[in-house]
């Protein structure tokens, strides 16, 4: 398991040329936030000629690591920080440029024409999203729990502030609860670094896999870190705070949130899990409850919700729930079900991602176009907005996990490796899942199909907008078939145990 | 170009055509009839050449890995062709009657642009090689579906869409699990490969029954076999043409063709036969037959007649299947086309009648043989099609199920038969009487409900030239059936093939 993380134990110190690509990979974006912050652009085009250059950056990245993973130590001072390049970090990073640049590209037309905050507050919008794509990199990047800690810090402090950019009164509300509890989970998180550094006085993961042992403090510091992580992840039952947060952000934010923000807190806790505790399965089994509690909890309130934003946070709950079973499907099971349940649980991490940023940018268009936020008012939106329609539909057929999409792999590989694991129970769950999913996309449809409504007035919808959620919905339904290609990079680079 | 991509360009034309027709306008209604029609003669020119190239012994297939252990494959075989020539004569032809019986109508673009993907996915349907790739396209059938179910958007109608979706993505649902159980049990079973099912050995028999039932509750969902068959009924409140695909084609089929490949192509007939489970689709079949029957003999309006007709009609096809034999399997396999053909072209006239003269309760029919001779023709030709009389398709059904009854050791099926065809006769000849021989308001007699003069004959000419061609069709396959490529002939080169070692 701990070759699939790519954590191995023989680190090198990284060459000039790899801390080139990696200063590259995490630096660009904070560069190119500041330049936007100051350039403010108001139009999509710029933003995708620069946004490229993450990506060339990454491709550099790829290439330096050449088919294997990595472990590189960095020194700093006294210390040395340890960066792991491997094909799942790779992916993630991958798919945060994807979603990140989605968002960047919907950014100037949404802030022109949706939001009425001053400009100098819109101007912030770009080196907090900067900062965001970096702290996530350095997430996915990280290979010791100091550079862990700090980039999860950064990225609460940077979604804090995002959060905050309304400026309305429940925006600030909204935000600052966010503050508090994301402060409690680093408190906790921090209290679990300091038991294992106490106890076996090293940070770096590899090295931790072989110095921890088994113990009642083991299991407290474990126990801490997850309820940390957990609680910013969103995890049932430490989820209450999303839908408030997710209304009242910009859309954009709220895309970027749900698609890869709680998706970094999962990461962590998972990858510990796997390095600290990799035989623990009563309890991986404890989070698999807490996970069929999220599916169904998740989805009924989902279905409940009156607010398309609602409805969207709510099956955030719901989706982190299928996640969440990859726990019990990775924690103390044979190779062959961990082969499986390990592609299955980064694909539906990913589908998830784009698939629900590409919901949050429909929905907006759809919100936008209506000036209502309530699913009933979109009676009668399949015949005036066809297509932010659409892209909602298809981006929803992930979500339900119907073929051919992403979800749909995803949820495939996950019931096989429940099968073939004997877990008969998480197929129960997945089922739950797929049908109360289905029961709440629909309603948005079978709102959206009424003909006799009266017609209210609408704004049109810029077409870049529609564009951007477009492909993402469309990224989401045919990756399902292609997704040898994703996975083959997972394992690839260091990926094969 | 190779062969191996020509199930992918029969595929492709159908999909293609769906974002084509959504870029165009809504107003440009010629464009989208000129690339409609020509993507589906294209498509039955496709066909054509693939059934050629299988008598000739060629072989086409296509495949690529989706996830470790699970692949797309596309291949044709003499079953799968069939499947696909019904869907493409049939999109032709309901093409034609949906442009005429949508004129002037609103949301036309989104109606041809999901019928479209309706279509495709039949297509997928047809050509999907194992179990994965059925699975693909029969879920995307259900979602292509649902906005045609729900096209007119009034409360009605989206109840109905409603529980048509509770009903199918239940059913898939429990379908996907199925397929899981049976990739995690043996792997990837392409169909044919039935010594993959058989090598297993006693062992695995119970766990095979009940994979079998699985399944069979997943497809049987679209095949509408009693007690699944809720939705069908109430998704007669879809316009007349989505109807009429829907049971002769597209849903109902997809269902019943689902079955049909899971004994013959999965399971194999000999180890279906062997674990007892061809009874177990007999008893399914026969109740679902009599009941369906009985049913429809209650209904006073007549498209809910023909949808509870559909019912039991589909599971002719499940009963000629599960009769262990030769004859009973060229019954069941010739019924999926003759029964396509005889419902689609009373679908239409059930929508000639509506549109025209606003008749949709039986006793308006009163006379209309009069007032639109051709539609009534159609009509009465289809009718006793699915009673069972000669020479019409439906009689060379009933009369392959009766020897198949007696091949297979169980002459009471023939007398399920006898009371099927007594309450077809029942419920379809009232209506036939009423077309022609009670006086009504073309004799002077009342008013009909909504008349109005759609074109220079009796209706549109694009609602009456479907009509006549599928009840010609009908007609035709009854007295050609000896012919070559006629879909007796078909089935009697399948049938061989399935039970010559």
């Amino acid at each position: 398991m701990i070759e699939r993380l790519g954590l191995v134990s023989n680190a090198l110190p990284a060459q000039a040329e790899e801390l080139a690509a990696l200063g590259g990979v995490l630096g660009l974006p904070l560069l190119l936030g500041l330049l936007g912050g100051l350039a403010r652009p108001a139009r999509g085009w710029p933003v995708a000629v620069v946004g490229v250059l993450p990506l060339l950056a990454l491709g550099w990245l790829f290439l330096q690591v050449a088919g294997e993973g990595r472990v590189w130590t960095v020194p700093l001072g006294p210390l040395s920080l340890y960066w792991r390049v491997n094909g799942l970090a790779l992916l993630m990073l991958l798919l945060t440029q994807a979603i990140l640049l989605a968002s960047a590209l919907y950014a100037p037309t949404y802030l022109r024409v949706d939001v009425q905050a001053p400009a100098r507050r819109q101007a912030w919008f770009w080196p907090l999203l900067g900062l965001l794509a970096t702290s996530l990199s350095l997430i996915w990047l990280a290979a010791d729990l100091l550079l862990l800690y700090f980039g999860l810090e950064l990225m609460g402090l940077v979604a804090v502030g995002l959060m905050l950019l309304p400026g309305k009164a429940d925006a600030l509300v909204a935000g600052l609860r966010y503050l508090l509890l994301a402060l409690i989970g680093s408190l906790a998180f921090l209290l679990g670094i300091a038991l294992l550094l106490g106890a076996w006085g090293r940070l770096d993961l590899a090295g931790l896999t072989e110095a921890a042992e088994p113990g009642p403090l083991l299991w407290v510091a474990v126990a801490l870190l997850s309820a940390g992580l957990l609680l910013k992840a969103a995890a049932f039952p430490l989820h209450a705070w999303l839908a408030p947060v997710h209304a009242a952000a910009w859309t954009p934010i709220s895309a970027l949130h749900a698609g890869l923000v709680i998706k970094a807190s999962f990461f962590i806790a998972l990858q510990l899990w796997l390095v600290l505790t990799p035989r623990s399965a009563p309890a991986a089994w404890l989070v698999g409850g807490l996970a069929a509690a999220a599916v169904v909890w998740g989805g009924v309130m989902a279905w409940r919700a009156a607010k398309l934003k609602d409805m969207l946070a709510w099956s955030t709950v719901s989706q982190l729930g299928y996640l969440l079973l990859g726990f019990p499907l990775l924690v103390g099971t044979d190779s062959t079900v961990a082969a499986v349940a390990w592609e299955g649980t980064w694909l539906q991490l990913a589908a998830h991602g784009i698939a629900k940023a590409a919901m949050f940018l429909a929905a907006g268009n759809l919100v936008l176009a209506t000036g209502k936020s309530h699913l009933r008012e979109l009676a009668g939106a399949s015949r005036r907005f066809p297509l932010a329609l659409l892209s909602f539909g298809i981006a929803a057929i992930s979500l339900v996990g119907l073929p051919p999409s992403m979800g749909f792999t995803a949820k495939w590989l996950l019931l096989n490796a429940a099968l073939m694991a004997g877990q008969w129970i998480w197929l129960a769950v997945l089922a739950a899942g797929t049908l109360l999913s289905a029961a709440y996309v629909f309603r948005v449809f079978r709102y959206s199909f009424v003909e006799d409504a009266p017609s209210l007035d609408f704004r049109p919808v810029p077409w870049s907008m529609d564009a951007v959620a477009l492909v993402l919905a469309l990224a989401s339904l045919l990756l399902g078939l292609v997704a040898e290609w994703p996975l083959s990079l997972l394992r690839a680079a260091g990926g094969e145990s | 170009m190779s062969q191996a991509w020509l199930p992918v360009i029969a595929l492709a034309a159908s999909l293609l055509v769906v974002p084509v027709i959504f870029a165009l306008p809504e107003r440009a209604w010629r464009a989208r009839a000129v690339v409609n029609l020509g993507a589906a003669l294209f498509k039955l020119l496709m066909v054509i050449v693939m059934v050629f190239g299988l008598y000739q012994g060629r072989d086409y297939s296509f495949r690529f890995t989706v996830v470790e252990g699970a692949s797309f494959l596309l291949q044709v075989d003499a079953m799968g062709l069939m499947f696909a020539g019904l869907s493409a004569l049939l999109w032709l032809a309901t093409t034609a009657y949906a442009i005429g019986y949508l004129e002037d109508s609103p949301n036309r673009k989104r109606f041809f642009g999901f019928f479209g993907l309706c279509i495709a996915s039949t297509v997928g349907i047809a050509l999907a090689g194992n179990l994965f790739t059925f699975l693909l396209f029969y879920e995307m059938l259900t979602l292509s579906t649902y906005p045609l179910v729900v096209h007119r958007g009034h409360p009605a109608a989206l109840r109905a869409g409603t529980i048509y979706l509770r009903y199918t993505l239940t059913g898939g649902l429990v379908l996907l699990l199925g397929v899981v159980a049976m990739h995690v049990l043996v792997g990837d079973v392409s169909f044919g490969q039935r010594e993959m099912l058989a090598d297993l050995g006693p062992d695995a028999h119970p766990m095979l029954i009940v994979l079998f039932v699985v399944l069979l509750m997943g497809l049987g969902v679209k095949a509408a076999l009693v007690p699944l068959h809720g939705w069908l009924p109430r998704a007669m409140v879809a316009p007349a043409p989505v109807s009429a695909l829907l049971h002769a084609v597209a849903v109902v089929k997809a269902g019943a063709f689902g079955i049909v490949r899971l004994v013959y192509d999965v399971y194999g007939i000999g180890l279906s036969h062997e674990l007892g489970l061809l009874s177990l689709l007999t008893g399914i079949a026969v109740v679902t037959i009599l009941y369906g029957s009985v049913r429809a003999l209650s209904q006073q309006e007549l498209k809910p007649r023909l949808a509870f007709s559909t019912v039991s009609q589909v599971s002719y096809i499940i009963l000629g299947i599960s009769l262990f034999g030769p004859f009973g399997t060229i019954a069941g396999l010739s019924h999926l086309l003759h029964q396509g053909l005889m419902k689609v072209t009373l679908f239409y006239c059930a929508g000639n009648y509506a549109e025209e003269l606003g008749i949709h309760r039986i006793d308006e029919l009163d006379g209309a043989g009069r007032r639109m001779p051709m539609t009534s023709l159609a009509f009465t030709v289809a009718a006793l099609g699915m009673i069972g009389m000669p020479p019409v398709a439906g009689f060379i059904t009933k009369w392959y199920l009766g020897m198949g009854a007696l091949q297979s050791g169980m002459p009471w099926v023939i007398v399920v038969l006898v009371a099927s065809s007594l309450l077809n006769a029942a419920y379809f000849l009232p209506i036939v009487h009423r077309l022609w021989f009670r006086p009504g308001p073309a004799h002077g007699r009342g008013r009909w409900p909504e008349e109005r003069n759609l074109g220079r004959f009796e209706t549109s000419t694009w609602l009456l030239l479907p009509t006549a061609a599928t009840a010609m069709f009908s007609l035709a396959t009854g007295l050609l059936a000896g012919v070559a490529f006629s879909p007796l002939d078909l089935a009697i080169f399948m049938a061989n093939g399935e039970y010559r070692p």
